[in-house]
């Protein structure tokens, strides 16, 4: 892909263009690079409903020996906060650390909950820095914030170059961004986004290169107090358990 | 002792204090059914009854309660301090919750550590908390004293009352 345009020194040297480095053709390879581990790595997608917003993600199950529910993929940054990773699990740590630490400071300097486009933008501005130098390479990350604040729901997508993004990232995204566009999300209610986040993630998932996976749901609305946590088992299970008979009847059909 | 400043380079000196804005008594007993904490709404600016909406029992995490005389900015910042702490676990998520004795163990070491900078935070604190039927009560001071029992009273209330729950809890 990179070498598409380009002669045949940059083929030879393309991996060692750092990111403090633009290609002949205006690119930042390590940027672009950075983007393949999160393309690598199962979908997470969030939905933005009327009253909440929900995140959804494929937990990819690498072992079996792995306690289920061990190496969570959705963190809390702050109680109104949750966030989503893709690619580099432990660049995503790493990331959902340094929002913590913003959720905190803001919170020591105003007195009150840091407001979502606020840490959605500090973390971007995070991400982003690490692309200007050429001894700290590009977060291996796109990340999915989930927040609500006194303007309601929010969900905000950053990707390793530090810009926006949309509510689809990892391997499925491309299946999981055309699902997605079918869902009038601003109309749904939390409990009807949720079932809906279930059923996606168990569409994306490719039986057959991946087998074993975990589905992770958390939810930030009314209902939870405002308050970021995962999706009561109840709720789950029952939004699995229609997942999977979807997907059933869509083997059937076929 | 050595110096009476605190050792950070960027961390400004502090000494005693005085209290400016101030709440009184807070009381808290044990009960058949768990522990119950009182507290009038009262921040006092000395003799003038200034501030009368105040909150001065908070909880902090799912089971517990804490009262607060003394000081009430020292209150203000205690319960900003200890919101940041219940947060922090929280995002955590290691299916652990902050247990009463936990809160009291916290709040023990902040303020004897306050106390032995030679800047304490003006309060006397009374902790209680219920938790998978346990019962829990305790106090914490600016000193860093601190005692569990079956009731407790700050401020005026350690002499007024305590003899009236005492005889009450039994």
């Amino acid at each position: 892909m990179s070498s598409i345009g380009t002669g045949v020194r940059n083929i030879l040297f393309k991996n060692e263009l750092p990111a403090s480095t633009y290609s002949p053709d205006g690119r930042v390879f390590q940027v672009e690079y950075a983007h393949k581990a999160v393309d690598n790595s199962g979908t997470c997608i969030g939905i933005r409903a009327k009253d909440g917003v929900v995140l959804a993600v494929e937990k990819l199950v690498h072992s079996k020996l792995l306690v289920p529910g061990s190496n969570k993929r959705i963190m809390h940054a702050d109680k109104h906060v949750g966030v989503a990773t893709a690619g580099l699990v432990a660049d995503g740590r790493y990331l959902v650390n340094r929002a913590r630490d913003e959720a905190k400071s803001y919170r020591d300097t105003y007195k009150t909950a840091i407001p979502g486009n606020t840490i959605a933008e500090r973390v971007a501005q995070y991400v982003q820095a690490f692309t200007l130098y050429s001894w700290l390479r590009p977060f291996g990350v796109s990340a999915l914030i989930a927040t609500y604040d006194k303007t309601g729901p929010g969900l905000y997508g950053i990707e390793p170059s530090g810009g926006y993004y949309g509510s689809a990232i990892g391997k499925g995204k491309q299946v999981a961004k055309t699902e997605l566009e079918k869902l009038k999300s601003s109309e749904l209610t939390v409990e009807e986004a949720v079932k809906h986040a279930a059923r996606i993630i168990y569409a994306v998932h490719d039986e057959v290169k991946d087998k074993d996976f975990e589905l992770e749901l958390s939810w930030i609305c009314e209902r939870s107090g405002g308050v970021h946590q995962f999706v009561p088992k109840d709720l789950a299970d029952e939004a699995e358990r229609l997942a999977k008979a979807s997907l059933q009847e869509e083997m059937e059909e076929d | 002792m050595q110096t009476l400043q605190s050792h950070a380079a960027f961390a400004p000196k502090s000494h005693t204090q005085q209290p400016i804005v101030t709440g009184t008594s807070v009381l808290g007993l044990v009960y058949k059914d768990g522990i119950m904490l009182a507290a009038d709404n009262l921040a006092s600016y000395g003799s003038l009854a200034r501030f009368r909406d105040v909150e001065r029992l908070i909880s902090v995490g799912n089971y517990t309660i804490v009262g607060a005389s003394g000081d009430i900015s020292d209150f203000q910042y205690l319960k900003h301090t200890l919101d940041s702490v219940v947060t922090k676990e929280y995002s955590l998520d290691d299916g652990h919750e902050l247990s009463p004795s936990n809160v009291y163990e916290y709040l023990s070491r902040l303020m004897y550590n306050r106390r032995s900078k030679m800047d304490p935070l003006w309060n006397s604190l009374a902790i209680g908390g219920f938790r998978d039927g346990e019962k829990f009560l305790g106090f914490v001071d600016l000193q860093g004293t601190t005692y569990k029992s079956s009731t407790v009273a700050t401020g005026f209330g350690a002499y007024l009352a305590t003899p009236i729950l005492r005889k009450a809890v039994e």
